[in-house]
């Protein structure tokens, strides 16, 4: 196998590591701010409820999450899981992502001053005008380090996806690794994370930068 | 006109009670202070009168329309919507201002005539900056709140309030938390209100403002209205608690 071919299989790779980047994001960040609201609602049996699964998502492997949501459908209902490998992953991560999210919009919600949402009260703003115009704009501004945090661990998470035999960036470097007794994909695979993870810390930092002006 | 009307209004957290059957009324154009001691339920007062606090008892109107009756020994209060709607003919003021810092001066005085009220952006503009000319603020539109001192924050909240155009303004506490240099700016504002015959409740800690401001003071203490008049009766009475609370301000 030379050089070439080599560099183009694990190209497929990285694109297919970025797309599992990238889709529990897209899907993570914001079911994480439901899963906030339902973690801090007023309905004990709710917030419970809620609690518990963000605690069993945040105490368990990833990896065996990732497992359980790929077979369940095969051991509790017998279907065939044929093509859903791939759903089977984005469902996985972005799930357990989510809970990780919800319990840093939690503490960023709960640091706004109550000050805030009295003053726009009275203003005769609406709740959910509240939220989104008063409040949300300064959680986020709060919590961005700690999402920034997060998101370089899913950088590198991306590579659990190889539990599945899901041929992202990591998988198959070990592949071609095991076949051609070469350490060169791993090296190669390294600085692809490695770059990656600059990229995204770059972006948070100009994001965190943009905020600044108050 | 009768602009604010609480009748008998009773409050309790837990086991402690706050307020003990109190009962204001301002008409239109007046400014009341309400003095006392701390603890004796001043800011309770105003957060039952704006409705960030429910009453155990008693009964709220604005403008004549109840929003908060009594029934079977409890207060009931009217619906969300109706409240909403009654929320349009206050304001207050904090004591900590609570402007919204991720916004510009400007914003935090236009936002809510546009947003709330669905006024046009070109009617509320030149209203906001004419209430930023009256408080002084004119070339500070595009600064954010923690580029300002005390005294400017304040003077945005008061005209942040005022954008709405409200029926009654209350205030609590508002130069507590500035410098003695700063309450100065604050107070002239609001001095030039009450000559404008806004109709203002105003708890407050600076006896000689009161004095000169009010039309009616009203001093506080522990949960009930323990003397009620114009400011030489309400200074010049001869209530022991009255008389001790002013000795201990003086004595400061
Ligand atoms: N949310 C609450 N929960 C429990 N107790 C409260 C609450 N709010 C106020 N209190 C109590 O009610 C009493 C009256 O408080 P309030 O803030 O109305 O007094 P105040 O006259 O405004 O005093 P100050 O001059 O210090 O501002 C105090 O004993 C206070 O501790
Ligand atoms: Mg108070």
């Amino acid at each position: 196998m030379n050089f070439q071919v080599m560099m183009e299989q694990l190209a497929g790779g990285m694109l297919a590591s970025m797309g599992i980047f990238f889709l529990t994001l897209i899907f993570s960040l914001p079911l994480g701010l439901l899963v906030a609201f339902g973690r801090m609602s007023k309905n004990r049996v709710v917030s419970g409820i809620i609690g518990f699964l963000i605690s069993v998502l945040r105490g368990t492997p990833l990896m065996l999450q990732l497992l359980v949501v790929y077979f369940f459908p095969y051991y509790l209902f017998g279907w065939s899981i044929a093509g859903w490998r791939f759903p089977a992953i984005i469902v996985g991560f972005s799930v357990n992502y989510a809970a990780y999210f919800a319990e840093i919009y939690r503490s960023g919600i709960e640091a706004i001053d109550k000050g805030q949402h009295e003053a726009a009260y009275i203003l005769g703003y609406t709740k959910t005008q509240t939220f989104f115009r008063i409040i949300l704009p300064q959680v986020i501004k709060i919590i961005l380090p700690a999402i920034t945090n997060e998101i370089i661990t899913l950088v590198k998470d991306t590579s659990l996806a190889f539990s599945l035999s899901y041929m992202e960036m990591f998988s198959i470097a070990k592949q071609i690794a095991a076949r051609e007794t070469t350490f060169l994909p791993f090296l190669v695979s390294a600085v692809f994370y490695y770059v990656f993870n600059l990229i995204v810390a770059f972006v948070m930092r100009r994001m965190e930068k943009r905020l600044a002006y108050y | 006109m009768v602009y604010v009307e609480m009748k008998n209004v009773e409050k309790s957290f837990d086991d402690l009670e706050v307020l003990k059957g109190i009962s204001l009324s301002v008409s239109e154009g007046e400014v009341v202070s309400i003095i006392g001691p701390s603890g004796s339920g001043k800011s309770t007062l105003l957060r039952l009168a704006t409705l960030l606090d429910t009453m155990n008892k008693g009964e709220l109107s604005y403008m004549g329309e109840q929003v908060v009756r009594m029934e079977h020994g409890h207060s009931v209060y009217e619906k969300p919507a109706k409240l909403r709607e009654i929320k349009a003919d206050f304001g207050l003021v904090f004591q900590n201002f609570n402007l919204f810092p991720h916004k510009t001066v400007l914003k935090n005085i236009i936002e809510a005539p546009i947003h709330v009220q669905k006024r046009k952006k070109e009617e509320v503009l030149p209203e906001a900056r004419e209430l930023l000319s009256r408080m002084g603020l004119s070339d500070k539109e595009d600064y954010y709140p923690s580029q300002l001192s005390g005294g400017q924050q304040q003077r945005v909240a008061i005209a942040r309030a005022l954008a709405l155009k409200p029926k009654v303004l209350y205030f609590d506490e508002p130069t507590s938390a500035l410098d003695p240099e700063l309450t100065g700016e604050v107070l002239k504002v609001i001095r030039a209100l009450a000559e404008q015959k806004m109709t203002m409740v105003i708890v407050t800690h600076e006896m000689e403002f009161a004095r000169q401001i009010s039309d009616r003071v009203i001093f506080m203490d522990k949960g009930v209205v323990a003397v009620e008049g114009s400011p030489e009766e309400v200074f010049g009475s001869s209530n022991q608690r009255m008389q001790e609370f002013l000795g201990k301000l003086s004595a400061n």
